[in-house]
């Protein structure tokens, strides 16, 4: 049962008349085709990449033009009506799960890439563009857009921009929030702002930070602009493999110590190996504990260079294999395997969890002994892919939704992972965002106090707090019932 | 230490405006001072450093040369080489939020904030952001402070992400007229060369690079120029970060102007010297603000009155009335009593 029939039931007069006239004044503001109502038509929309929470909306508008968004804010906002934007519908938070009694607004159909400005290095774009198609527009002018997520060829801009979106060339490119300078945003009263600028920096309080990464709380992004990289000239990766995830560690470490920034530093643990050679035979060594892939771009004899240190430092840490890519079909393959991750372990669970905490990486044998343990514990398999270069820690949890106890198992596993990586100085999400998924884990994190300051940025831009409600941050009272039932430390 | 933080939370509790300073060093820059001074000097060291973790977190009162000599030695820097201005301490450069001659290559210094401990109005330590490079868990407000020239509190403890110093570098100088540099600067900014700096200023544009010894020398190569010898090199660059050179001297207004880097060059009326490929634009001279201000804004930047001049009509530029709607909020809700540094940023808070 879906949770608008489940609330409609709790209260059928005054919701359903309330939906009645909602979708009567949202039919006058949009075309028909632009808004679904019916429960085959909002089906599709009960859930995002995170598929273990779902919700039918009320509605769902898709408005084509930015009047139509305004319009909808506005019928939104005077009735009170929660807003859940959503753009690709790949997040793996929830951040765009619908809220009941509440409207989903697709920024699908604003796909349209404006301008690139190859002289600027600049694409000014709508929210709905794909990541990917931004580098493909780019690519004649010698550019690419530089944060690469593993969805990148279904993810769009404007969720990117929700989510602050990392990938795996990061640690030296930077993240969504280093190369997206401007935007053109909607409150939720309907006003539009332009934050940030085609300049390096703007007067006042840096309102991009707070933008980029808000998931959805604070504004409707209805334009960006982003910078566009220069293409290296050659790129190459080295691939190592490890006997223990310890000695793995220690590599990354010697290369970082050795004054490297590699242009992309993944690990991925022995489950994820086989799971991904299985589904794109990139010829990974599957005895190993770790494989490494470190990459190197530039010219090429500052490639080869930097390859030829990195791979001296692979060995002394003792890597027993090594492979470097001898072109740029092999180098796509060696990356097409870690950026399968997720749907290869997809391929052998029936379902599974993503976790995204990061962790200082030092503590990274700890933290991997430790999810071995709670592996054992819930009874549950646990592959880990790990962006070595930046900490960031990619623990997905197989399971069986059909089975049951096992879904509550899975969320009560992630949670322990969690909490770990806050243990150990890390955060509960690095790129994922918080979404519905972890928001009680940000209790574990954070203060009342820095939730309450949180709360406030929120109602800085959003009075009502009709955006996203009960999304990434909750509400301190809820947190001291999470630590009174236990499941926190 | 701990005794100056609760000496700083009673003085917070006062709820009398308060004007915070570490090295005095930026005390010029922003609007009149208000408020008795807050010395965060007393709060200062290192707390933690990992090289290989890529981070330091440090007390806000620590010298910044203390710790760019702290990275230096495990041959690492907050990259975008934020000015010292003689004393600057840790927090006043978050607070301030300035980036140095390398800004357009490595990022601004509120991209190298990854977290900050800060104490609001009513006196409360909170903590955002943290110790890691990639961390999405709540609103950014570790970089949002950055550059908020302490109005929404007391900085007390800051990390930043820090770099590998790259392993060469070398200065190539050009005779230039200041269209002909622009269009160079932009152009070379579209190719994966190893720019690290720019500086152009009376018809003479020179050039830093750096990055790994072959891109380097390839790039020497490519781009022809001439050569400055090291000593020569280094003492310029340190020079132009710290805005001591003759251009910088003397009493003048100085207006920093932030604009697209391919704004063609502007009619002004002074002295020009050019950064970061064409993105910063410094002016010597007693111009009229406002109508200095609707250039800018025309061209899609903006104009600070950086250091002198007549205060009065406002040091920085000017916001909508939706986005200082937003910055009043932000403002109230941090610091409800109006404690830290007033009218700094701006006179309305």
């Amino acid at each position: 049962m879906s949770q608008a029939e489940h609330t409609a039931g709790a209260a059928p007069d005054v919701d359903a008349s309330g939906r009645v006239a909602l979708l009567a004044e949202l039919a006058h503001a949009l075309p028909a085709a632009a808004l679904l109502a019916s429960t085959e038509e909002l089906k599709p929309y009960e859930c995002d990449g995170l598929t273990a929470y779902r919700c039918l909306p009320w509605a769902v508008a898709l408005p084509q033009s930015e009047e139509q968004v305004l319009a909808v804010l506005k019928v939104c906002h005077r009735r009170q009506v929660p807003v859940v934007v959503r753009g690709a519908g790949t997040g793996l938070s929830g951040g765009a799960t619908p809220v009941a009694k509440g409207v989903v607004l697709s920024l699908a159909r604003f796909m349209r890439i404006l301008e690139i400005d190859p002289a600027a290095r600049l694409a000014r774009v709508q929210p709905g563009v794909r990541n990917l198609a931004i580098s493909e527009a780019a690519a004649a002018c010698g550019l690419y857009y530089a944060p690469d997520p593993s969805s990148q060829i279904a993810c769009t801009i404007g969720g990117n921009i929700a989510e602050n979106a990392g990938g795996v060339h990061c640690l030296k490119y930077g993240l969504t929030l280093h190369n997206v300078v401007k935007l053109r945003v909607a409150l939720m009263s309907g006003e539009v702002m332009e934050i940030g600028s085609h300049a390096l920096d703007d007067p006042g309080y840096d309102l991009l930070a707070l933008m980029i990464g808000s998931e959805g709380m604070l504004g409707v992004v209805l334009e960006a602009s982003v910078k566009l990289t220069p293409k290296p000239h050659t790129a190459q990766v080295v691939m190592a493999s490890f006997d223990s995830v310890i000695e793995a560690g220690n590599a990354v470490a010697a290369i970082i110590a050795a004054g490297i920034l590699p242009a992309g530093l993944e690990m991925m643990d022995k489950l994820a190996t086989a799971a991904v050679e299985d589904f794109v035979h990139a010829g990974y060594d599957l005895t190993a504990a770790a494989i490494l892939l470190a990459e190197s771009d530039g010219i090429a004899e500052e490639v080869a260079e930097e390859i030829a240190t990195m791979s001296a430092l692979l060995q002394q840490n003792g890597a027993r294999q090594l492979r470097i890519s001898q072109s740029e079909a092999e180098r796509l393959k060696y990356w097409a395997g870690r950026k399968a991750a997720f749907p290869a372990v997809g391929r052998i669970t029936p379902d599974y969890l993503c976790m995204d905490g990061t962790i200082p990486r030092k503590h990274l044998a700890h933290v991997l002994t430790r999810i071995a343990e709670l592996s054992e514990e819930f009874r549950l398999r646990c592959a880990n892919v790990f962006h070595a270069g930046d900490g960031n820690l990619h623990p997905l949890i197989m399971f069986d939704a059909r089975n049951p106890g096992e879904t509550e198992r899975a969320i009560a596993f992630g949670a322990k992972i969690l909490e770990l990586s806050v243990d150990v100085g890390g955060t509960i999400t690095g790129e994922h965002g918080v979404g519905i998924e972890k928001v009680q884990q940000m209790c574990v994190q954070f203060s009342r106090e820095e939730l309450e300051a949180f709360h406030a940025v929120k109602a800085a831009f959003d009075p009502l707090a009709l955006l996203n409600p009960g999304k990434a941050v909750p509400v301190p009272r809820h947190c001291s019932e999470y630590r009174l039932t236990g499941s926190a430390r | 230490m701990n005794d100056c933080v609760e000496d700083f939370r009673s003085r917070i509790l006062e709820r009398r405006p308060l004007r915070l300073r570490g090295g005095g060093s930026k005390d010029f820059y922003g609007g009149p001072l208000h408020g008795e001074v807050l010395d965060t000097r007393s709060h200062s060291g290192i707390i933690g450093y990992e090289p290989t973790e890529l981070v330091i977190t440090a007390r806000c009162g620590t010298p910044l040369a203390e710790i760019e000599s702290a990275l230096a030695a495990r041959r690492q820097s907050v990259a975008c080489q934020p000015p010292l201005f003689g004393a600057a301490s840790i927090g006043g450069v978050v607070a301030a939020g300035l980036s140095g001659p390398p800004r357009a290559r490595t990022g601004s210094l509120r991209d190298s904030v990854l977290g900050v401990k800060l104490m609001d109005g009513e006196g409360r330590e909170l903590n955002f952001g943290g110790q890691v490079i990639k961390n999405v868990a709540g609103f950014d407000v570790s970089r949002l402070i950055a550059g908020s020239l302490g109005t929404l509190g007391l900085i007390l403890e800051v990390s930043l992400k820090v770099l590998p110093l790259p392993p060469a570098d070398a200065t190539l100088r050009f005779e230039l007229p200041q269209d002909k540099a622009l269009a160079a600067l932009n152009q070379w900014a579209g190719q994966p060369l190893p720019l690290a700096a720019s500086c152009w200023q009376a018809q003479v544009l020179t050039l830093r690079l750096a990055g790994a010894q072959a891109a380097v020398a390839a790039a020497r190569r490519n781009l022809g120029g001439e050569l400055v010898a090291e000593p020569e090199a280094a003492a310029f660059w340190a020079a132009l970060r710290e805005q001591t050179g003759s251009f910088f001297a003397g009493d003048a207004p100085l207006w920093r102007l932030s604009l697209p880097s391919v704004t063609p060059p502007l009619d002004l009326a002074g002295a020009v010297l050019i950064e970061w490929g064409g993105a910063q634009r410094w002016l010597r001279g007693d111009v009229d603000g406002a109508s200095l201000r609707q250039l800018a804004a025309q061209a899609g930047g903006h104009a600070t009155l950086f250091r002198g001049g007549e205060k009065s009509g406002g040091v920085f530029a000017p916001l909508t009335p939706a986005l200082m709607e937003v910055h009043r909020r932000l403002k109230q809700s941090f610091d409800p009593y109006g404690v830290f540094n007033p009218g700094r940023l701006y006179p309305e808070f």
